[in-house]
């Protein structure tokens, strides 16, 4: 959140116009905008309890489009991303009921601790594929992570033969208990996944501000080739958001199998577009360079808020997607114009200047 | 100097201008460009020649000033707008679709249709050959155009240009990649199309060429017009005086200093070129501490390609680099920045900046570990300190660091490069083209600046095509062809005229083969 504020201070100095600096605060207005309107319309939009479950909707959504907005800004894009939660709760669950079959008569079981750590391992490492397929195959983004879309849904759907792990509250004999907390526990009367949020949030902020790799990543999505000349590692660079993107999305698996106490392995499917969605909403641009992590949580907070309101209002879901969508494309209108005008404010003034 | 002949004018640019991120490419122009004749276009690289064609072309639009079109003032929106009234342009980078047919290329976007039967390819193929056998190509229209040499793809583009049946025809360096004979029929043709009454805009770095088949000249120097004229008035003396202008470049003083012990030595480095032969042909060269190397080169001879071969950016490359005695074994980019090699690359804007990051983040990109806490926390104090002593050392006018790279002027951005590179530390400077592109003041910085590197020590490469550049600024000039270095000059026993013959030694060899 840090990061979108500085980038806009010093931006606002050079511009000027009223129009530019309100089209740079669109996603700010959006977010405003989304949040009085429902507070009039939507009945009980404000109470407490329903504040409270909108942030952990939106929290999930959240991870995924902070991994996608690393992987947007190198050029890229991610999406096994769904997949991903789907195949780590799977993982989690099995763990948790069934632990590892060591073949040879005993069976390994882990705690709560050991089966997040495997379970992010897993995200982890599915990541790592996706950037040594990009790196050191030269599949494009898109394909390769398509690919592994595919791949990771059906290990999910393999790993139980369909079938849903139920009752994952674990063998006190085992020392297998405790998993709910992560999805319905509370600290300072908040949710476990909020605070796990704002914890990734911030390290992810920090890492794009104040890390040559943060730095890195938006000079290989700004020019690669420039980049490379620095003496940049490139391939280094790539493999590293694609597998944060992992992590984000192995998070997202763990919590949703926590607040469900059950893992099902269709859980996660098309989560990836919403991710792009926030993303994008939140002002990163699908040609690589630009972004941040503020405004991509600014973005899925919109997002979420449109349909937890509209569902409340009890709007249609069909109608729900009609105005996503709708959102969505004038986000990027909004965005192109903006480049635009910034563009020509500022050759005008060169032009004037000789 | 006698008066221009006004001649049949059927275009004329009206004090037009071009402004792009950061550069002005062309200043308040002027120009008139006649029927039946040749007119000739002359500068040096980045004088705004290709931009006022593209303009014409259509391809940009003026940001300031109008076009005339016999006397009509017209607005092309794009190159169809601009074909359709009559105006063709072969570039001088490439516009085919290498995976289409010579027959489909040149009828890009006005196929021959038979009704709702689709494309007529025999009729397509029947007409392109015709235009083809014009230019002796010896090219079958039914080709894939990424099979041809690169000689061979110009030719397309050029008989894709007369195939559109031009009032005005502009040729952007056509005979770049042309052999002697080739050069020859293509001069036959222009002949016929002006006897034709067509209009054509020829651009060329070869004087001779120009001398010979000109019949109006414009020479540009720093996006402005320096100088119009009938061809048969002038002598290559006048394009030299008008190129360079009467205002002698301010180049630095050397200042003598003692040399160092070698700094560099690079030993055999080849470079297979991919349409075969080699683009760097073993080249071995050794430069000393504080000595300033100039490679002086037409375009196409390999400096670029040596530059990066000995950067590490061509994994296929072959031979040896040593810095300081000691050999880098290790062929990729970071290792070799580490052990003292920078590189400022030709193009600033592909290869230099990254354009969406700020003045700042340009200048540390290349050594942020250097600037960290930890290994990983970049320091806010040093990020800043280093990034002040930089705008201060090299007069970046940077009005605030945080800016968009882009918002500066093209020499700025070239001094951000540059400190870019000087940031990492290095005991040898690559520099290609250091002063391309970029203003007078801006230059005569850069040129500062280099010399005041070898003066601390520094062993300096550099590039360019400017003879008198080349000339003013090297301790010792070696003279690339072909990928070869032909001679290696003291600046004392280097004559401008010795240089030029050393610069189309190999090219002239290759084209007796060929």
């Amino acid at each position: 959140m840090t990061t979108v504020t500085s980038t806009q201070n010093a931006r606002a100095g050079d511009g000027g116009s009223l129009l530019l600096t309100l089209m740079k605060l669109r996603t700010f207005i959006a977010l405003f905008a989304v949040i009085a309107f429902f507070s009039v319309f939507a009945p009980n939009f404000l109470s407490t309890a329903n504040l409270i479950l909108m942030s952990k909707h939106v929290a999930l959504n959240a991870f995924l489009a902070m991994g996608m907005t690393f992987v947007i800004i190198t050029g890229g894009i991610d999406l096994s991303v769904g997949s991903i939660v789907g195949l780590c709760g799977m993982v989690a669950g099995g763990l948790i009921l069934y632990g590892i079959d060591l073949q040879i008569g005993y069976t390994m079981y882990f705690n709560i601790f050991e089966v997040a750590a495997i379970t992010l391992l897993v995200g982890i490492a599915i990541g790592a594929v996706n950037g040594l397929l990009i790196t050191k195959l030269n599949v494009a983004p898109f394909i390769a992570t398509l690919g592994t879309l595919y791949v990771a849904r059906g290990l999910a759907l393999l790993s139980s033969g369909g079938q849903t792990f139920p009752n994952l509250q674990g063998n006190p004999d085992l020392g297998t208990t405790g998993f709910a907390f992560l999805g319905s526990g509370r600290i300072l009367g908040l949710p476990v996944s909020v605070w796990i949020l704002v914890i990734v949030a911030l390290a992810a902020a920090y890492i794009a501000k104040y890390t040559p790799i943060g730095r890195q990543i938006f000079a290989v999505g700004g020019n690669e080739r420039a980049a490379r000349m620095s003496g940049i590692k490139v391939d280094r660079v790539k493999m590293f958001v694609y597998m944060f993107s992992g992590f984000c999305a192995a998070i997202v698996g763990i919590v949703i199998s926590s607040e469900l106490m059950a893992s099902h392995p269709a859980t996660g499917n098309s989560f990836e577009l919403n991710a792009i969605a926030a993303a994008v909403l939140g002002g990163t641009s699908m040609s690589g360079g630009r972004g941040t992590i503020g405004g991509t949580i600014i973005g899925a907070f919109v997002i979420g808020i449109l349909s937890d309101g509209l569902v409340m209002m009890g709007v249609s879901s069909f109608w729900q997607m009609v105005i996503k969508g709708i959102v969505i494309i004038v986000a990027v209108v909004v965005d192109q114009a903006q480049r635009r005008l910034q563009q020509r404010v500022a050759l005008m003034q060169l032009a004037k200047k000789d | 100097m006698a008066e221009i002949d006004e001649g049949d004018i059927i275009l004329k640019l009206d004090d037009v201008t071009k402004v792009y991120s950061g550069i002005v490419a062309v200043k308040h122009a002027n120009l008139s460009l006649r029927r039946g004749a040749v007119n000739v276009l002359v500068g040096e690289n980045g004088a705004g020649k290709s931009t006022l064609m593209r303009m014409i072309a259509g391809v940009e639009k003026p940001s300031l000033g109008r076009i005339l079109l016999e006397g009509k003032e017209v607005e092309f929106n794009s190159p169809a707008d601009a074909q359709k009234h009559g105006i063709g342009m072969v570039f001088q980078e490439l516009n085919l679709f290498g995976n289409l047919s010579v027959a489909e290329n040149i009828f890009a976007t006005r196929e021959i249709i038979r009704g709702i039967r689709g494309i007529d390819h025999k009729a397509q193929v029947e007409k392109a050959n015709h235009f083809l056998d014009k230019l002796d190509a010896g090219i079958s229209a039914e080709t894939m155009v990424e099979d041809l040499p690169i000689g061979q793809q110009q030719l397309v583009e050029i008989a894709k240009a007369i195939s559109l049946d031009t009032r005005i025809l502009i040729l952007d360096e056509p005979t770049s990649a042309l052999s002697a004979a080739e050069v020859d029929i293509l001069f036959k043709v222009i002949g016929e199309l002006k006897a034709q009454g067509v209009a054509i805009v020829y651009i060329s770095h070869r004087l001779e060429e120009l001398m010979r088949i000109g019949d109006y000249i414009t020479v540009l120097r720093d996006g402005q017009i320096t100088g119009q004229a009938m061809v048969k008035d002038i002598d290559t003396k006048w394009i030299v005086r008008s190129m360079i202008g009467s205002d002698a470049k301010d180049f630095a003083k050397s200042v003598d200093h003692k040399l160092g012990a070698e700094a560099f030595r690079a030993e055999e480095i080849s470079l297979p070129r991919k349409t075969g032969g080699l683009a760097v042909d073993h080249l071995s060269i050794s430069v000393r501490a504080g000595e300033v190397l100039g490679i002086y080169g037409l375009m196409g001879a390999g400096r670029s390609e040596f530059f990066e071969c000995v950067i590490g950016q061509h994994p296929h490359s072959t031979g040896k680099v040593f810095v300081a005695g000691k050999e880098i074994v290790a062929r990729d980019t970071p290792t070799r920045i580490k052990r003292g090699l920078a590189l400022i690359p030709e193009d600033r804007q592909r290869e230099g900046l990254v354009q969406v990051l700020s003045i700042a983040a340009n200048l540390t990109l290349a050594s942020l570990e250097k600037l960290t806490r930890f290994g990983f926390h970049i320091r806010g104090d040093r990020e800043q300190g280093a990034i002040r002593d930089a705008i201060r050392d090299l007069s970046i006018k940077a009005p605030n660091p945080d800016f968009d790279v882009t918002s500066m002027s093209g020499g700025n951005q070239q001094k951000v490069v540059i400190g870019k590179a000087l940031m990492t530390n290095p005991k040898v400077l690559l520099m290609d083209e250091p002063s391309r592109g970029i203003d007078v003041g801006a230059k005569a910085d850069v040129f500062r600046t280099m010399r005041r590197l070898a003066g601390e020590g520094l062993a300096i490469l550099f590039s360019t095509s400017d003879l008198e550049e080349v000339m003013a600024l090297s301790d010792r000039i070696a003279v690339m062809s072909n990928g070869r270095i032909t001679k290696i000059f003291d600046r004392a026993e280097a004559t401008e005229e010795l240089i030029v013959q050393a610069a189309s030694e190999g090219h002239k060899s290759t084209r007796e083969i060929a």
